[in-house]
């Protein structure tokens, strides 16, 4: 009974198995992090001391640890659908402390970017990308804080994006170069498609 | 006005939290900046810096380009950046870091930013205001500028995460028992009070406050009770996110308990330092934040009136 159990997970896990995935990975971190950094994926022995000392993992199901399994065993959908992935503040505290020198935290991010490439961004984080494409700040000012700035002395609207519309263009012109603006509309989209299939 | 001998220039990279909702850390930071004989310049036409866990997670390509454009407006000026916030200094930091020593990501943001005329040149350094504090000023500076010593005011210093980590890439040392902010408060008079997790994030960072609000909120509920719980006046952060999120997270906390209890004072570095050489709170904005600082300077002015 237990034994059938077991091999119809065995079975179900591989279904979703994809053994190129821990060498994109890999491609991804190096692009950024550099090769020497990037293949330390492959060096995680499941120790846990991240998990140890995350406060996210206090409080959530969040596990640092077993993104990194998921990773190194190929399976993608598991890692990069997760909503626990959204959960790390990116403290460093793993980073600092892994025992096998892996920058946890950052691969945490190259693991956050392939999952927002492949659509699984949420409302809230396309909703501040938008505010950057709109005002070129994630916290744009407002009309109290306007007059508190004049209060003090300070010019009432600061000399950013906020003042200067070429400015704006430029980031925005940037967004749209790097491909980040399309990966915002095409996540946008899926969002939508979601939830009509829902 | 000015004290000192030579005159240190800076851009003054301002990000989205201290000029568009904490303008009195600006107004402090320029004010003691200026006292201490540093100048700032403004950076025109910055964007916000952009955020390293909520840009970063969604596309280190693009947050790297967006980064190195801001850092090329202060090439221009040829003078170091600085900043009041810790998430724009690890953006800033960090892609001044990994642009300095990852040719291949170089060239990808120079192609993009060649499109608005702009290089990332690498000439120039990405500096916190800590670091202008501790090694432009000096403590001993700051020590015998104090007019109105805090004595007696017990304070719970907030590093953040970010100036400290990642400390590979920082370069100020190990992460796990830092002195820095604790000198400063000690130098002022104040008493700087350990409390239980102390070096634990705000909660705010990484889009988790973006993303799930109540998880952002348990971390700052058990900062704040720790603090509390040893009797602090205030919560004292070197970061404009860590100070929106105590300040904004504790209103919020009341309604989520339904209680009054987070009600702790939260005061940015250059805003103690502003009480003990003699700035007002109205001059330091600390009159219109959303958890009052009432208690704070009740006390205050009951030791600076003996």
């Amino acid at each position: 009974m237990l034994l059938g159990a077991e091999i119809l997970i065995t079975r179900e896990v591989i279904k979703n198995i994809n053994p190129e995935f821990c060498d994109e990975f890999i491609e991804k971190a190096a692009l950024i992090f550099g090769e020497e950094e990037a293949v330390k994926i492959r060096a995680c022995i499941q120790c846990g001391t991240c998990v140890g000392g995350c406060p996210s993992a206090r409080r959530t199901a969040y596990r640092t640890k077993k993104l990194f399994r998921l990773i190194q065993l190929g399976l993608k959908d598991d890692a990069i659908t997760s909503e626990d992935l959204w959960l790390c503040t990116t403290c460093y505290t793993c980073q600092e402390r892994c025992i096998r020198a892996i920058s946890t935290t950052d691969f945490v991010r190259i693991l956050r970017n392939i999952a927002f490439e492949n659509n699984h961004a949420t409302k809230p984080h396309l909703y501040v990308s938008n505010l950057l494409f709109k005002f070129g700040h994630a916290v744009p000012i407002n009309d109290d804080i306007k007059k508190v700035r004049k209060k003090l002395g300070l010019l009432e609207i600061p000399p950013t994006t906020h003042t200067y519309p070429e400015a704006l263009e430029e980031v925005n012109k940037m967004c749209e170069a790097t491909g980040f603006k399309a990966k915002v509309r095409a996540n946008e989209k899926a969002i939508e498609e979601r939830s009509k299939g829902a | 006005m000015s004290d000192t001998k030579e005159e240190k220039v800076y851009s003054y990279f301002l990000g989205c939290l201290t000029p568009n909702r904490y303008p009195g850390i600006e107004a402090a930071t320029k004010k003691i900046l200026k006292k201490f004989g540093i100048k700032v310049i403004e950076m025109e036409g910055a964007s916000c810096c952009p955020a390293p866990g909520v840009f970063g997670s969604f596309d280190l390509v693009n947050w790297a380009t967006l980064a190195a454009r801001n850092i090329s407006i202060a090439e221009k000026t040829g003078t170091n950046i600085t900043m009041t916030c810790n998430g724009c200094y690890a953006t800033l930091q960090e892609a001044n870091h990994l642009l300095s020593h990852n040719k291949e990501l170089r060239d990808i943001v120079n192609d993009n930013l060649k499109k608005i005329n702009r290089e990332w040149k690498g000439n120039i350094d990405v500096n916190h205001v800590i670091e202008i504090l501790i090694n432009d000023i000096g403590v001993e500076r700051i020590r015998n500028s104090v007019i109105y010593p805090l004595t007696g005011i017990k304070v719970g210093v907030h590093y953040g995460c970010h100036f400290l980590k990642p400390s590979k890439v920082r370069g100020h040392g190990k992460a796990e028992r830092p002195t820095i902010l604790e000198e400063i408060v000690e130098a002022l008079g104040a008493e700087s009070v350990d409390y239980k997790d102390k070096p634990m994030c705000c909660g705010a960072g990484g889009g988790v406050r973006a993303f799930q609000k109540e998880v952002a909120l348990d971390f700052t509920r058990d900062k704040i009770l720790n603090m509390k719980e040893v009797e602090c006046d205030c919560v004292m952060t070197p970061c404009a996110f860590c100070h929106f999120q105590f300040d904004a997270g504790q209103k919020e906390l009341n309604a989520m308990y339904n209680t009054d209890e987070f009600n702790l004072p939260v005061i940015f570095l250059t805003q103690l330092i502003g009480f003990a050489v003699g700035l007002s709170p109205e001059e330091m904005g600390l009159d219109v934040q959303l958890t009052s600082v009432s208690p704070l300077l009740e006390k205050i002015a009951k030791i600076q009136s003996k």
